[in-house]
């Protein structure tokens, strides 16, 4: 009876870890042989994981080209089970479009699989991605259990590329980071714009160059013009047959520079820039007070810098 | 509130706002920090004490970023200010600065570095000799005091050292109101390899040679520090002067 009750306990503990730690990743169905993780648009919680992030991948004649690996380890493990759910072909490559965590911390799932990214999100990943991955412990917890920075190893170019057989696009932008790659799939017209456009979530800005994430964003939304564009995959939020997450994403960053100068000419301190109350257009959008306040820190001593007639 | 208060405590109770006045209280941190005993007798040498809502301390509850904390300090409403200490009980260096505000208002805004969480208190010292405290917890993730300033990362500071620009502003809401920043890495001397290098001292004079503020830095005011003060009546340039503890000097003049 002793021995039933405890394997009874077992069996039930065994049941709770698998369910505490499952991300649940979906595929979801973008376009011809393009699938994407669409995240919770969220800041990283110990109840969402770091799930907060979208991640895909495209089925190629020679295997499958992964975008983006997630959080962690188990994020990365899970997206490998969830891609095999949906093809057996074998891994050809995985991209990282830019060097925040929760696009690169699940490289280390897809050992043997050969890791690539522009060369200035490789440095930014072997120099920060530590410090990054401290940070997702103290506020994922458990989820990141074991989990190891991987920078990648090659290192891609902008221009045509044909990979595993297909025709891909590679738009080497920035100002989100100092490196953001975007990745067009001609064969499915799908753009992947990784953290360049947000979706219903207001954007993150720690590496931003706002001047040079609005000319991306107009380089991206030229791309959706094409004829053969069908949908638009936001490094955050979920998937777009049109321009206008793009239109979103420039609004806030437009009002965030705006307010930030505004805040510096007028005089204000940085506290008292903190308590600027949120247009009625922002204020609804997910998680924009706590952006706010993150961007105030990222941007205004800039402007500020700039108000008081610094020489730069 | 503990009973009894002081006599000083009564007597100023009896000409402040009410709610103001139930909040005074000479014993009994309303931040229940373990360090306050501490803080009492290392950074106020014992004194009277009274914590009081009249010292404003503005931080935001969780700081995003450790390095560049902001903080405002707001004594105005409290009569005869002479000097005003802010410290943080839990910073590996607790003092952050005094400022003496001689012709201006009992306010100043700057930016700290916060190594962990801690309370962030102004104490005010009245011509009575009574130190009113007030402070606010600010949560941070730490390393602030510990890790290198950006000018570490760059030679490219040296050429700026102790470079001051600044503005002052005569209409609108912020009238009266003067910032300033300064070129300085502001290093705490915490990160090994690197002495603690920070300006020390600081006054800002009117056009006249009156001076309206001197400030007294140590080491966990932010790199590059930005200061708000309020000079009261806009007239003339403000002369800002200083220097930091390698002897290096600086003097500008902000036009109004």
């Amino acid at each position: 009876m002793k021995k039933r009750f405890s394997l009874v306990l077992c069996a039930l503990a065994g049941l709770a870890t698998a369910a505490e730690f499952d991300y649940g990743l979906q595929a979801q169905a973008v376009g011809e042989g393009v699938h994407a993780f669409i995240g919770r648009n969220e800041d990283f919680s110990t109840a969402n994981g770091g799930n907060i992030v979208n991640t895909g991948f495209i089925v190629a004649p020679a295997g499958i080209i992964v975008i983006d690996s997630g959080s962690s380890l188990r994020y990365g493990q899970q997206m490998r089970q969830a891609i095999a759910r949906v093809s057996d072909r074998p891994l050809v490559l995985v991209i990282n479009t830019h060097h925040h965590p929760d696009h690169f911390l699940g490289n280390q799932a897809f050992a043997g699989t050969p890791l690539a990214a522009l060369p200035a999100t490789i440095d930014g990943i072997a120099s920060e991605g530590n410090a990054f991955a401290e940070n997702l412990f103290r506020l994922t917890g458990d989820w990141m259990k074991g989990t190891e920075v991987v920078a990648p190893s090659r290192a891609l170019a902008a221009g045509k590329a044909e990979i595993a057989g297909r025709s891909l696009r590679l738009i080497a932008l920035d100002g989100h980071t100092g490196a953001d790659l975007a990745i067009y799939d001609e064969t499915s017209g799908v753009l992947f714009a990784g953290d360049l456009v947000f979706n219903g979530r207001a954007p993150t800005t720690p590496h931003a160059d706002i001047a040079h994430w609005l000319s991306a964003l107009d380089r991206l939304e030229a791309v959706t013009r094409e004829a053969g564009f069908t949908a638009l995959v936001p490094g955050h939020g979920a998937v777009a047959r049109d321009a206008a997450p793009i239109r979103q994403t420039r609004a806030w960053l437009r009002w965030l520079r705006g307010a930030m100068q505004q805040a510096a000419r007028d005089g204000l301190d940085m506290n008292e820039v903190l308590a600027l109350p949120l247009p009625a257009e922002f204020a609804g959008l997910p998680v924009a007070a706590s952006e706010y306040r993150r961007s105030v820190g990222h941007l205004f001593p800039a402007a500020e810098q700039e108000a008081l007639g610094a020489a730069q | 509130m503990k009973f009894p208060l002081t006599i000083a405590a009564i007597a100023l109770a009896a000409l402040m706002p009410p709610a103001d006045a139930a909040a005074l209280r000479d014993s009994g941190d309303p931040l229940a920090s373990a360090r306050w005993g501490d803080m009492q007798k290392t950074v106020l040498g014992g004194a009277p004490v009274l914590f009081d809502p009249r010292v404003k301390v503005v931080a935001p509850s969780t700081a995003e970023n450790p390095m560049q904390v902001p903080v405002t300090i707001d004594a105005t409403a409290l009569p005869n200010v002479q000097e005003v200490l802010v410290f943080a009980d839990f910073n590996p260096i607790v003092q952050v600065l005094r400022f003496f505000p001689e012709g201006s208002g009992a306010y100043l805004g700057f930016r700290v570095k916060l190594q962990q969480s801690t309370p962030v208190r102004a104490a005010v010292r009245t011509a009575d000799g009574v130190w009113h405290v007030g402070g606010t917890w600010v949560n941070t993730v730490g390393g602030g005091c510990t890790a290198p300033s950006a000018a570490s990362g760059s030679k490219e500071w040296q050429k700026r050292l102790n470079a001051v620009s600044g503005r002052q502003w005569s209409d609108g809401p912020q009238s009266g109101r003067v910032r300033l920043s300064i070129v300085h890495p502001m290093d705490t001397g915490l990160v090994a390899g690197t002495p603690a290098f920070h300006l020390e001292e600081i006054e800002i004079a009117d056009a006249a040679g009156q001076r309206l503020m001197r400030v007294q830095t140590y080491e966990p005011v932010a790199e590059n520090p930005v200061f708000t003060l309020h000079r009261g009546q806009v007239s003339g340039p403000v002369e800002a002067s200083g220097r930091d503890n390698n002897g290096n000097r600086f003097k500008a003049s902000i036009a109004p």
